[in-house]
């Protein structure tokens, strides 16, 4: 029989540890994986047929009870706008908001409307410690302010910049963003007001299944006119909202960075770990010290006995 | 006005007879057949109705481009000649007929999921006029402003907080932000 040294059990036992953290890790990952709702609803925005008329915006404005603008809808003079060197963004008084972008490639403007991308797997869903947020089967990331203690960590979380915090409220938070119409339009089956409003068809309305072909029938038909990529098939997981364009993504405002696979995914490793370095590490250790120092103990012991003996036998001579 | 002119090409198609066994054949419509102008008021809410000058855009345009294969004239885009190269003239030239103001409600959406559907990218009316018209009006720098065509109603103004219903200047809310 192989003679097992001290070196070598201690490099199986590690070995064994990781072979652990692995399974483990994959199996939790298997577990956590969440198959999208597949009856969910979505939109596929064509930035090439939207021509910057802000209907959307106003629409929005109206469904949601939000504050009067400081400019008209009908002001252009908007998407000269720039605030610290970027273009305007959702805030508290505005769900979503529209662009404009001047591609080197073409002779004229695009446009891109803004909103929450209500993405398959939500990175400020996750992030979330009260649970203030709710993918629903119909599509949309919602949000329950009566939950929300203001901490912001979904804004944070967010690839796309959308939640946003309404300082006006400070003591009461609350968290601003498009919350795709839910309430008052798509839990009834009726389409979200921007893309009721859209004169362009800009938005189209349908399961994220059907708008998701109808834009790539778009691209398959016109493979001159659109870039072969959707913005939002599959980045961070897949999104409600999708994004046609004539130019590439980056030239119009997107970020091409985002990973392809949910946000969430970057953390699941990490939080799979917690527990098992929490529960299983201790008692692995305990023991690996225990068996490691069983020898010494033992030839302590014998040490002692001995000592133990000798000394009985002292005593004994000293007796005789 | 429309719907009379319908009704009387249709009978004069009827009485003539002949042009109901002839299909595939060129055998299409006038121009003098279309009404002279056309109110489009099918979705007027926020903008008033649109008075179209049929008459003036048949000299900038063939009938297909707007009628598709509708008016049996051979339809020129790719896509369509596959199965439209050869259809006749069709009962009904009126856009709402196939364009949906209701595109995107349940309703719709649960009457056009057949598989099988080819047209499943068909825009309903409000985006088939829209794109349909800037479209062609980018192209020959005809007009493209909203107000160019329909002119904004008072629950227009009120939408888009302008006219009346503009903000006060100094307004609460900052775009800035």
């Amino acid at each position: 029989m192989k003679k097992l040294s001290r070196r070598n059990f201690i490099k199986g036992g590690l070995a064994t540890t990781a072979a652990v953290a692995v399974l483990k890790e994959k199996k939790s990952k298997a577990s956590g994986d969440f198959d999208n709702y597949p009856e969910g609803m979505g939109v596929i925005v064509d930035l090439t047929r939207c021509v910057g008329c802000r209907s959307c915006e106003a629409a929005c404005n109206k469904e949601q009870g939000l504050p009067e603008p400081a400019v008209p809808f009908d002001d252009f003079s908007v998407f000269d706008y720039m605030h610290h060197g970027e273009k305007r963004r959702t805030d508290e008084t505005a769900y979503t908001i529209v662009n404009r972008y001047n591609p080197p490639a073409i002779d004229h403007p695009l446009f891109r409307k803004v909103q929450c991308n209500h993405c398959n797997e939500p990175a400020c869903l996750t992030s979330c410690f009260v649970n203030a947020y709710t993918k629903t089967p119909e599509g949309a990331v919602i949000y329950d302010a009566s939950v929300c203690v203001g901490c912001r960590t979904c804004m944070v979380a967010c690839p796309f910049y959308i939640p946003t915090f309404k300082y006006s409220s400070a003591f009461t938070p609350r968290i601003m963003k498009c919350i795709f119409c839910y309430d008052t339009r798509l839990k009834e089956g009726k389409p979200p007001a921007c893309v009721e409003a859209c004169p362009q068809e800009a938005l189209t309305f349908g399961k994220r299944v059907d708008v998701l072909e109808i834009g790539k029938q778009r691209i398959r038909r016109n493979p001159d006119k659109y870039v072969d990529h959707i913005y939002g098939e599959h980045e961070v997981g897949g999104t409600a909202w999708m994004y046609l364009s004539s130019v590439p993504f980056d030239q119009v405002g997107f970020d091409t960075h985002v990973p392809k696979e949910p946000i969430i995914n970057s953390v699941k490793e990490f939080l799979a770990m917690v527990p098992m370095v929490l529960t299983i590490w201790p008692g692995l250790f305990v023991g690996f010290h225990l068996l490691a120092t069983k020898k010494d103990r033992v030839r302590e012991m014998e040490k002692e006995a001995e000592l133990k003996k000798a000394k009985e036998n002292d005593e004994k001579e000293e007796q005789a | 006005m429309l719907k009379r002119k319908r009704i009387m090409r249709t009978a004069l198609v009827l009485s003539t007879g002949a042009f109901l066994f002839a299909p595939g054949h060129a055998l299409s419509m006038e121009a003098e057949d279309a009404p002279e102008s056309v109110t489009i008021d099918a979705m007027a809410k926020h903008y008033e109705p649109v008075e179209f000058d049929h008459l003036l855009h048949v000299d900038y345009a063939s009938c297909q481009e707007c009628h598709h294969h509708t008016t049996g004239v051979k339809v020129a885009d790719p896509d369509c000649i596959r199965c439209h190269a050869n259809s006749p003239e069709a009962d009904e030239v009126s856009c709402a007929e196939c364009h949906a103001v209701d595109r995107f409600t349940t309703k719709y959406l649960l009457t056009h999921n057949d598989p099988e559907l080819y047209h499943i990218d068909k825009p309903g009316l409000k985006g088939a006029y829209h794109l349909n018209c800037i479209g062609c009006h980018v192209i020959i720098t005809g007009p493209t402003g909203c107000q160019d065509c329909h002119t904004m109603t008072e629950a227009g103004e009120k939408m888009f907080n302008t006219g009346k219903h503009a903000p006060a200047k100094g307004a609460s809310s900052d775009a800035h932000h």
